[in-house]
């Protein structure tokens, strides 16, 4: 199933394939290792429930959802 | 000199091991034209001495940041002999994304495989020999914090430094490898040094690469043209990224033997980061260290010790003389640490450094100049000017080094990259990322280096915003204004709670601070709220070493820039109230007839709709002078405010009844300026609120002009910084004074924000049209 990174469940992982959007933002996401075939694990929302946290190539990262918006993923089973 | 650059992502140690490498020799500046740190030091333990440049912390060699640009150009423009570039092993996949762009340049180069203890502690084994094998370039295992290593690696990079390395690249076997190859050939052909670096980011499409060489690029757009590739079309700087981390899992990632097999175990670090951050407790746990921080900084009454057992003071204990002052020796010190409270660290420290050591060496000084057989101007000059200003500056340092040891311990132990992770969300609403909250609650200690904060902020206009603000938190040199004007309203008109007043002008401050950046945000300052992508590094334990060369850097920024900027404020202040237009030198009573007072006299009528004018009268122009000394230094007001009443004492033969204008709160030299004026309330607050939202000090507009750079932002500021005070303060006065004007601000306030809204939907409706 496909479904973008900012409406993953905590505890939900997938793979990454392929990332959306424009510019400055989708490189900076490449730069951090979200590129396709990248497995990602939802780890946690921040209190106000924005930015998310992720683990991306064994660190963590955090980005804003409508920057999570920009990556599609296949959910794991 | 031979010159060895250390390149590397954020929090890969590279900090540590410059230290390390350099020690002493450590010097921080700025790179040329932008406001990031240039840090450069000198290695001595190699056959020659080498210099050490740390190159800004970074992912990628992309052209999106000044940080990338300044590495990327140092490294290709500048040719260092050896670039180290220093790996995380604990994180490789990540961190060697960026060693395969610096591999693309033609320069000697070693990897520097850092946190090799972490790694080994955790069970896990990297095969370096292998992985050098496999990079093509020599891999040095080290741990910078144990300074483990080092030895080896200079060496190393030392050999490496006498001959030459050509750029090798992994993207040979990718989709794109003959084109780079291409591309490279007729790069080369045009003799452009570094040719497969420069081809690469050519065909990435990188901005800075299309504008030097245009006639290359016709070449990659015909190859576009006729290539598809089915998961990025051609979008070929997304393919470049991809193949990267590709080759980097294939080859790269087998070097490391994992002890654990499951993926995502919990380690210290993710169970300390779910209490941080936890969804109900992360917000209550920040605001109780924040609170904590500024407790044990700033609080005369520690763990409220005294408030709960209800301790004598000094006086209770017959301690003091009848003129107040410690009975003896030993009394003074004790009167640092306690007085019917103990004191918090930061104030005890504050105390011993002002009231016994610097206090005393400037009181010595003034001493012997005061015997001296110099003219009076020239004993003023020196004790008043000279010294009064030297000792204002020491005595910021302690608050303010308290306060950086607090945050440098919160930024090493990785906290505050999440107290950017818990606030974003309300910054965002502002037009701010999360990170913008550091430097402004850093303003509360002082503007100087909160400004000088500002540059982990990525977003020019969010930093502009940011910096504009700051001087609204209001600082340790502004609380003394607050407490002797509150003081004087509560002792004088018998009305309110000096506590409540100061509380409520911070509360002001932080108010006018958040209507201004969304007044900026969607007026001259509009943008898109710059995106927040962000490494969250591990939580660890802080290492003193670390935080003293932090803290040994920021103190010595600040004392440069406070030395020059705040001595010759004083200096200037002395000046214009110790000398007339005649050139005649005044005594201190005599500040009537002072160049500032001349000058206040005159501008005296443009504060009358903040209450302050005109309307006081013939002594009116005190507050006028004492705002105006404010604008040149906050901490001048106070001791304007005790000469200021020792004039109107003497010039308006004022009753004073039992004030004693020259103690040393101001309490009651303010009550006599209300005296000789007639101030009434609301002016007197209206006077605060200008005095807190105004231009802070020179210092502060020195550090924002350096930090903002473009001289039309600065210019902004200056009248951001006029306007805003002029307007809030005339709105306290007046809404003070007449009740019912209050409506007419309020319809005002919504005509400007109808207007701007209206404003911003009409330009909204250009753009589409064009499109």
């Amino acid at each position: 199933m496909e479904k973008t990174l900012d409406l993953f469940q905590i505890g939900e992982g997938g793979i990454v394939k392929r990332v959306s959007g424009e510019g400055q933002i989708k490189r900076r996401l490449f730069d951090m290792g979200i590129t396709p075939g990248a497995e990602i694990l939802m780890r946690k929302r921040a209190p106000l429930g924005d930015p998310i946290e992720v683990t991306v190539r064994g660190y963590e990262l955090t980005l804003r959802k409508t920057e999570a918006a920009s990556v599609v993923m296949e959910v794991a089973k | 000199m031979k010159r060895f650059a250390l390149a590397g992502n954020p929090n890969c140690g590279k900090t540590t091991l410059f230290n390390s490498l350099t020690g002493s020799t450590a010097h921080v500046g700025n790179w040329p034209g932008v406001t990031v740190d240039k840090k450069t030091g000198t290695y001595k333990k190699c056959p020659e001495p080498v210099q050490i440049i740390d190159l800004p912390g970074i992912y990628s060699l992309s052209p999106y940041t000044p940080e990338e640009v300044i590495a990327r150009n140092y490294v290709l423009d500048e040719k260092p002999d050896c670039v180290i570039n220093i790996v995380d092993a604990t994180n490789l996949e990540r961190n060697l994304y960026l060693t395969t762009q610096l591999m693309e340049i033609d320069v000697p180069m070693v990897i520097a495989l850092n946190m090799m203890d972490a790694v080994e502690k955790s069970g896990d084994k990297i095969d370096e020999k292998e992985l050098e094998k496999r990079l093509g370039v020599p891999v040095v295992k080290i741990s910078a914090l144990k300074e483990k290593g080092l030895k080896e690696l200079m060496d190393k990079a030392y050999a490496e430094s006498k001959s030459e390395r050509k750029g090798i690249t992994v993207l040979e076997e990718s989709a794109l490898g003959h084109l780079i190859g291409d591309v490279k050939i007729a790069l080369k052909g045009q003799n452009v040094q570094n040719p497969l670096f420069h081809a690469v980011k050519l065909v990435e499409s990188d901005s800075i690469e299309t504008e030097m060489h245009k006639e290359t690029v016709q070449m990659i757009n015909e190859f576009k043209e006729t290539f598809e590739d089915e998961v990025f079309g051609n979008d070929f700087e997304a393919l470049v990224a991809d193949a990267r981390y590709k080759y980097i899992s294939k080859n790269f990632a087998p070097t490391v033997q994992k002890k654990k097999k499951e993926k995502f175990s919990m380690t210290r670090s993710d169970k300390a980061d779910k209490v941080m951050t936890h969804k109900i407790w992360g917000i209550p746990i920040f605001l109780l260290i924040l609170f904590a921080i500024f407790h044990l900084t700033f609080s005369e009454d520690f763990l409220y010790l005294g408030a709960i057992f209800k301790l004598p003071s000094l006086e209770d204990l017959g301690l003091l003389t009848a003129e107040g002052e410690p009975i003896n020796y030993g009394v003074r010190w004790l009167a640092c640490i306690y007085d019917g409270a103990v004191f918090s660290p930061g104030v005890i420290i504050n105390n011993i450094w002002n009231d016994m050591l610097v206090g005393e060496l400037f009181g010595w000084l003034g001493g012997l100049v005061e015997g001296s057989s110099m003219s009076p101007w020239a004993i003023g000059l020196i004790n008043n000017g000279i010294f009064e200003g030297i000792a204002a500056v020491l005595s910021f340092l302690p608050p303010i080094l308290v306060l950086f040891l607090f945050f440098s311990i919160l930024e090493d132990s990785g906290y505050m990259a999440r107290i950017a992770f818990i606030l974003d969300r309300m910054f965002r609403r502002f037009g701010l990322s999360g990170r913008a909250f550091m430097p402004m609650i850093m303003g509360f200690g002082c503007s100087v280096p909160a400004m000088i904060n500002t540059r982990t902020l990525a977003d020019e206009k969010e930093r502009t915003a940011t910096v504009r603000v700051i001087p609204f938190f209001s600082c340790g040199a502004k609380l003394p204004i607050l407490t002797a004007v509150a003081g004087a309203i509560v002792a004088y008109f018998h009305v309110g709670n000096a506590d409540a007043i100061t509380f409520l002008m911070y509360l002001l401050g932080i108010v006018a601070a958040i209507v201004s950046v969304l007044l900026m945000r969607s007026t001259t300052l509009k943008g898109e709220t710059p995106p927040f992508i962000m490494e969250l590094p591990a939580y660890h334990a802080p290492q003193f070493k670390n935080l003293m060369a932090h803290l040994w850097d920021k103190t010595k920024h600040f004392v440069k820039k406070a030395f020059t900027i705040i001595l010759a404020s004083t200096i200037v202040i002395w000046f214009l109230t110790h000398f007339s237009f005649a050139w005649k030198f005044l005594e201190d009573e005599e500040i009537n007839q002072s160049i500032l007072a001349g000058i206040s006299q005159l501008v005296q009528p443009l504060f009358t709709p903040l209450g302050f004018g005109s309307q006081l009268g013939q002594y009116g122009w005190v507050f006028v002078v004492a705002a105006v000394a404010g604008l040149i230094a906050k901490e001048n007001v106070i001791a304007t405010f005790a000469t200021l009443a020792a004039c109107l004492v003497a010039v308006a033969n004022l009753n004073i009844g039992g004030l004693d204008i020259a103690a040393e709160e101001g309490i009651d030299a303010v009550q006599a300026m209300i005296l000789a004026t007639g101030i009434t309330v609301p002016a007197l607050i209206s006077f605060i609120a200008f005095n807190m939202t105004t231009i802070p000090c020179f210092a502060a507009v020195g550090t924002a002009k350096a930090e903002l750079q473009d001289k039309k932002r600065f210019n902004g500021t200056l009248i951001f910084w006029i306007s805003a005070s002029y307007v809030i303060s005339a709105a306290i006065y007046t809404i003070g004074s007449w009740w019912w004007t209050a409506f007419i601000w309020a319809a005002l306030i919504a005509a400007v924000v109808c207007l701007i809204i209206w404003h911003n939907k009409n330009a909204q409706k250009k753009a589409l049209k064009k499109v």
